[in-house]
């Protein structure tokens, strides 16, 4: 069965590693940080301005001057630093933070992504994507494999507008994870059920596919 | 000490015309200069250009100036949560310049730390670099951004002293230090004005030498965007 928006947040949750620094996106993204694998210790960074970013704050305690990325009230945790914008930009474009979760609209299969605007449509702006994707050593984008007419959103080559060029090296999206490679999107696992064929039928870019490819491990 | 107080909202907005280019602090509603924004609308200035990380929301914030047409340009880097500001925008009443959150930070410091350019990596082959110069550092492609030149800056602090010195307050502080820097005028409205000496010189995080005007601010709203909990248990 594929995964659902939880299900790929846990995947994602996975690759966390002990020790790092972590940019996570609005919407599925921000979920990975309810599922950090135990003995690990990672920092959430919002690029508004907070490092050591803790969960919502108890009902009653929220702060108006103490919001994330998403504008939604939360907390700092113990070890946790304010900073202004200008600052927190230099971690991200430092390559002081190891790794960035994020959503898109389309990625390709030689890394583009795609994820801020639809001409004529939806103009909302890049926030800070571009300068994340452009910067972060190691990027994962957390999405739906296909759009809700079933159109794939693994690409050969974008359609909207891009946020960043051959940036992406890992997609987690609810049938499969694959990796970014020069040849095009390697197979890596399956979601639970999901076959290879089906994840062929929703890829439009060129999808590598070697040996048996494993189903996902989520608790 | 250098006196930076004045009156009011009144006296910290003298010369503002209409046709300038205003940078104002703040990211979503967290760390708006509410009472700057309120007498902007007040004034009835026209044809402004308006730095601002976002633009409001419908009723509140830079939304306000947007219903009354106000403004002529905005330049940001996330502008949902306003639909008439989507609505200005797409109809072509609106000017947009849409650049990445960390580019407009790095321009709003630059043009107050005397940097005319600078390199950055963000938005490289995507539109945002159409027309820009780019050049290769290291084996990586970087894309040259200017800084800015505006005419005011509106920043709000959480607590400032006389001298115009300033301190923020969690995620409140975001642009508004570098809009500090930036402003060939800054105008500083605080929650808490004292007294020059009583704020521990230690924790200050705007220099009063970038502060021309302070005032004490009132009535402040801070409105919650998404007002997010965890249930007690």
């Amino acid at each position: 069965m594929a995964l659902d928006k939880i299900g790929i947040a846990k995947r994602i949750a996975q690759e966390l590693r002990d020790g790092w620094y972590v940019n996570l996106g609005i919407g599925i993204p921000t979920l990975v940080a309810n599922y950090i694998p135990s003995g690990i210790d990672v920092e959430f960074q919002s690029e508004n301005g907070l490092l050591g970013m803790g969960p919502f704050p108890i009902e009653g305690e929220e702060d108006a001057d103490l919001i994330n990325a998403g504008k939604q009230t939360v907390t700092v945790l113990d070890g946790g630093s304010l900073f202004d914008s200008a600052n927190s930009f230099a971690m991200i474009r430092g390559q002081h933070v190891q790794l960035t979760v994020l959503g898109a609209m389309e990625v390709a299969e030689n890394g583009d992504i795609a994820n801020w605007k639809i001409p004529g449509k939806m103009v909302k702006g890049m926030g800070g994507a571009m300068d994340l994707v452009a910067s972060a050593e190691n990027i994962i984008v957390a999405m739906m494999h296909t759009n809700k007419h079933g159109d794939s959103k693994l690409l050969k080559k974008c359609s909207l507008p891009l946020t960043g060029v051959g940036c992406v090296k890992k997609i987690v999206s609810n049938l499969a994870v694959l990796e970014v490679t020069e040849n095009g999107f390697k197979l890596l696992e399956r979601a639970p059920g999901v076959s290879v064929e089906e994840i062929k039928n929703a890829t439009e870019g060129k999808l590598i596919i070697e040996g048996d490819i494993p189903e996902m491990v989520i608790n | 000490m250098i006196n930076k107080v004045v009156k009011n909202v009144e006296d910290a907005l003298q010369g503002v015309q209409s046709g300038m280019t205003l940078m104002l602090g703040g990211f979503g509603l967290c760390g708006i200069p509410e009472n700057s924004i309120s007498q902007l609308e007040k004034l009835g200035v026209t044809d402004l250009t308006c730095i601002s990380n976002n633009a409001g929301v419908d009723n509140f914030g830079l939304g306000l100036l947007l219903q009354k047409r106000q403004i002529k340009k905005m330049i940001s880097s996330y502008v949902g949560e306003n639909d008439e500001f989507e609505r200005q925008m797409l109809s072509g009443e609106l000017d947009v310049e849409l650049i990445p959150q960390g580019t407009l930070a790095e321009r709003c410091r630059a043009t107050g730390a005397g940097i005319p350019a600078f390199y950055t990596p963000a938005g490289y082959g995507t539109e945002v670099a159409e027309g820009k110069e780019t050049r290769e550092f290291n084996g990586k492609m970087y894309v040259l951004e200017h800084a800015f030149k505006p005419d005011y800056a509106f920043v709000k602090a959480w607590k400032g002293d006389t001298a115009g010195n300033l301190i923020f307050k969690g995620t409140a502080r975001n642009f508004n230090p570098l809009m500090a820097m930036a402003g060939k005028i800054t105008v500083a409205e605080v929650e808490e004005l004292v007294p020059a000496g009583e704020l521990d010189p230690n924790q200050i995080h705007t220099s009063g030498i970038f502060v021309q005007r302070i005032f004490q601010g009132v009535a402040y709203e801070k409105r919650i965007e998404q007002r997010t909990v965890t249930p007690k248990s």
